[in-house]
């Protein structure tokens, strides 16, 4: 379709055709600073405490961070990525990795990485995939009648399997992040940096206040998650595997109201967690 | 219908020319007989006093999107409406696609509805936000509540449950069909007082605590003897369905929880008897982690059934095939590609009243298929099923020969959806796209109401879908199409088009632009990760104002970025109340040209 584009129909308020102004409008470019200062902040789950490293394709800055595990000088060094091989961990999840570290046969994993397809609803896909990988090409299908096993299905309780809620202090919508298509901290970290703190940016009310006290750095930002056991835990303390199969959900908390949790998170790490399945 | 048509026909133009002689009253009986929306609304366009008799007496309100009207415009004309059904977010939320936080919250409507409609029997929500304080307020608000369908509704615990339960003594159906639920515990079922025995309708089979209270279940299901559908979750093991089934006997449709139990010959024998005991039962669904063993204990029902949900069922093809080897009278199959080719060949042989396939993916994100499940399944089921009309279909692998095939055999589909689950695949034969194929299908299928496609696909198939898909309402548009010429064959060809969903296709400025005024006939237009710039939005949205145009960004205010850039979400629908005020902060919404909006 080549040529000024024309407007039809009646449209509103009869303006008369689109004249060569309204083309003009599409095809002018406005030139952005690239530099413009947008200060980002970042999920850091690597890097050192100081905030000067730019930290792989995360756009960060120095003042704002989210602390985790890591941070604390008694943490156990996390596990970052799947070790492969057979796992009780949903076999679509290591599928829909985008790094596909743990992929073992090295086929690409095409179809996985995009969101939203193939076009089913998550609960179908939670529901059966715990099935299905027992199930994919035995002889017998072995009956899962035991009823307390279930709750060794990986996922959260709820059994939305992918899915976990998200909130994050003084942001009053949370959000959910599919846990399915990540398979580290790290790309965990970034994909709520992007769905929490670039938001926190473009807000028009008081989230821009909690922002700039970002800015200032004088607040800081924790991740934390709720386990089965209904612990808040730091997030990054465990490996990766065991975090996904027994986390119920995650909260973004204040620095300030997350202090408690360091020496809990101590108190508590010589606890016996159970192995994953 | 038709009859009733033409006589209205001749009264309208009886009306018009002012010879009418009957009063109003006639008009309005006359009028009860028309039930379909779309009917109502052509009714109420005659003429002025056809329009003001019409919404006095319009008792359902269908209000396919919560956002094209406010609460209190549907109150203020149609002041005696009993039943309301709304729908909130976009289909593509189903995938994830629309972003938590949207929108579609109920709550406004419960408001304004609970004041002025106390006598309010009927409320289906269908994808909105559906808080606790809501279902709490419906609970105060309407004693009258008959039936309450939530469909893929979240936002609410079983508390909010729990007081429906408490409060609604009328209440005959309670529906939570892919809800989200905060499954707290399984206790609010027994807020049902001991006195309370209207139900007719149960289903909570999206409920996924393992708790579920099974003796206020008993206790309910037995002292309501007008149970006709009970539909229970995955946490009902298999040993209380007989319990449930000997219990209400009389159920038309049933859906089991857990069907795995370890083989006992008492349980099975028990279980077979209970089903035998349903004389009544049309519909079976459920089906979680099925033990093969057991699933001839319903053989003794199969005859009767008209629909069978087996999609969670992971049960391999030669039991599948015995299974609806049984069932001849099938009108409805959901179940997974399990079935394979083999097991659709059978179906074709012995389900000729089939009308309704959906054959879902058990590996959907498997590279290499686990399954033998191609385009043969598909073709032999058109084939050997005349009835056939409604389709979903998962497959990997597809031609245009079958597709050209399909379309031949069954002219009769009304609703097409084939996903080949890697995108933009080429027919596997030629290599070519599938424009051929899914021609056939919108020139042959004169009735085809829906369509979603998927495989390679270039600008041809939009043209023919142009051409031909007059009576298309819904198309379903993903990793396809060359240029904006594709858009535009769709947007200037189908007449019908009321929802137009697309993500992933080259498609820009050009072709939503020179189409903006078609885009008020239409409910809805999706756009995800396309190429429409963010000047274009604005654009639309200054020369449109009867359209909400919505950005949806999750990156950051649009206007951060080049006008040039393209958006990344984008929602357009008609509108007549304006723009709304609950988005979240990552969804703007195009201002209206101030100097129009007085035109």
């Amino acid at each position: 379709m080549e040529g000024a584009l024309v407007l039809l129909g009646d449209g509103g308020g009869g303006s008369s055709g689109v004249s060569t102004n309204e083309s003009a409008v599409l095809s002018k470019v406005e030139v952005v600073s690239e530099a413009e200062s947008e200060l980002e902040l970042g999920l850091s789950l690597g890097g050192g405490a100081t905030g000067k490293t730019k930290a792989s394709n995360s756009s960060w800055e120095e003042n704002g961070r989210i602390l985790t595990a890591k941070d604390f000088p008694s943490s156990v060094v996390s596990q970052r990525t799947n070790n492969g091989g057979p796992s009780s961990v949903a076999v679509s999840g290591t599928k829909r990795s985008a790094e596909s570290i743990s992929h073992d046969s090295g086929s690409p994993t095409a179809v996985s990485q995009v969101v939203g397809w193939p076009p089913i609803r998550a609960y179908r896909v939670n529901s059966f995939v715990n099935q299905a990988k027992t199930q994919r090409g035995d002889e017998e299908v072995k009956p899962k009648y035991d009823l307390k096993k279930k709750h060794n299905f990986n996922g959260n309780e709820k059994g939305h399997l992918g899915f976990v809620k998200v909130n994050m202090d003084g942001i009053p919508i949370g959000r959910k992040v599919d846990l399915n298509s990540h398979s580290s901290y790290e790309t965990l970290a970034q994909a709520l940096e992007d769905m929490f703190l670039r938001s926190a940016n473009s807000l028009e009310k008081e989230p821009l206040t909690m922002a700039s006290k970002l800015l200032d750095g004088s607040s800081e930002f924790v991740l934390t998650y709720e386990d089965k056991e209904g612990d808040w835990m730091l997030v990054g303390d465990v490996p990766w595997r065991m975090f996904v199969s027994s986390v119920r959900r995650l909260r973004i908390m204040r620095t300030s109201e997350a202090n408690g949790l360091a020496p809990r998170f101590n108190e508590t790490s010589g606890r016996q967690r159970s192995k994953p399945i | 219908m038709c009859v009733v048509f033409s006589f209205l026909f001749g009264l309208s133009l009886m009306h018009k020319k002012m010879e009418f002689p009957f009063p109003d009253e006639v008009l309005e009986h006359i009028f009860s007989f028309i039930q379909s929306d779309k009917d109502r609304n052509s009714v109420s366009m005659v003429c002025k006093s056809w329009y003001e008799i019409e919404r006095w007496c319009r008792r359902k309100v269908f209000v396919g999107n919560c956002y094209a009207v406010s609460p209190r415009m549907v109150s203020r004309r149609f002041p005696e409406f009993r039943s309301i059904e709304l729908k909130g977010k976009p289909h593509f939320a189903d995938f994830n696609l629309v972003p938590d936080g949207w929108g579609g919250y109920v709550f406004p409507w419960i408001v304004e509805m609970a004041g002025a409609f106390p006598w309010l029997e009927e409320i289906k929500l269908k994808r909105m936000v559906v808080t606790d304080e809501s279902l709490e307020l419906i609970a105060k608000s309407f004693k009258k509540v008959k039936v309450l369908v939530l469909s893929s509704c979240e936002g609410f615990s079983t508390d909010g449950l729990g007081a429906i339960a408490a409060s609604c003594k009328n209440l005959e159906e309670l529906d939570l069909v892919d809800c989200e639920v905060d499954d707290l515990s399984g206790h609010w079922l027994s807020h049902f007082p001991e006195s309370y025995t209207s139900l007719v309708s149960l289903n909570i089979s999206c409920l996924v605590s393992d708790e579920v209270s099974f003796s206020a279940l008993e206790r309910l299901v037995g002292r309501c003897t007008n149970l006709r559908t009970l539909r229970l979750n995955r946490a009902v093991p298999l040993d209380k369905v007989a319990d449930i089934l000997r219990r209400a006997p009389q159920l038309v449709e049933f859906g089991t929880g857990t069907y795995a139990a370890e083989l006992r010959p008492d349980v099975y024998s028990d279980l077979a008897g209970a089903f035998s005991s349903c004389k009544e039962l049309k519909s079976l669904s459920g089906f979680w982690d099925v033990v093969p063993d057991y699933l001839p204990a319903i053989y003794p029902v199969c005859s009767k059934l008209t629909s069978l949900n087996l999609s969670y069922a992971t049960i391999q093809s030669p039991e599948l095939i015995k299974l609806v080897s049984h069932c001849p009278n099938l009108q409805r199959l959901l179940v997974l590609d399990y079935i394979e080719d083999s097991g659709l060949e059978a179906l074709a042989s012995s389900c000729k009243d089939l009308q309704e396939l959906r054959v879902f993916p058990s590996d959907p994100y498997g590279v290499e298929p686990n399954v033998s499940l191609t385009e043969r399944g598909l073709v032999a089921v058109s084939s050997g099923c005349p009835k056939l009309m409604s389709v979903l279909y998962f497959c990997r692998q597809m031609s245009n020969e079958a597709l050209v095939t399909i379309a031949k055999n069954r002219p009769n589909f009304t609703r097409f959806r084939l996903c080949i689950i890697e995108p933009r695949t080429a027919d596997y034969l030629t290599h070519e796209p599938l424009d051929v194929g899914f021609g056939a299908i919108v020139q042959y299928c004169k009735e085809l109401q829906r369509l979603s496609l998927s495989g390679l696909l270039t600008d041809r198939v939009f043209e023919y879908i142009g051409k031909y898909a007059k009576k298309l309402e819904m198309l379903s548009v993903a990793f396809a199409g060359d240029s904006d010429l594709g858009l535009h064959h769709v947007l200037s060809g189908c007449e019908s088009l009321r929802k137009l969903e697309i993500r992933d296709c080259p498609f820009g400025d050009k072709a939503l632009l020179a189409n903006a005024a078609r885009l008020e006939t239409m409910r809805s237009l999706w756009m995800s990760s396309c190429a429409v710039s963010f000047g274009a939005c604005k654009l639309l949205g200054q020369k449109m104002p009867r359209l909400n145009v919505e950005v949806i960004d999750e990156r950051g205010p649009p206007d951060s970025r080049p006008e040039s850039c393209p958006v990344d979400k984008l929602y357009i629908y008609r509108t007549i109340a304006g723009p709304r005020f609950d988005m979240p902060p990552f969804v703007w919404t195009m201002e209206d040209d101030p100097s129009l909006l007085l035109s």
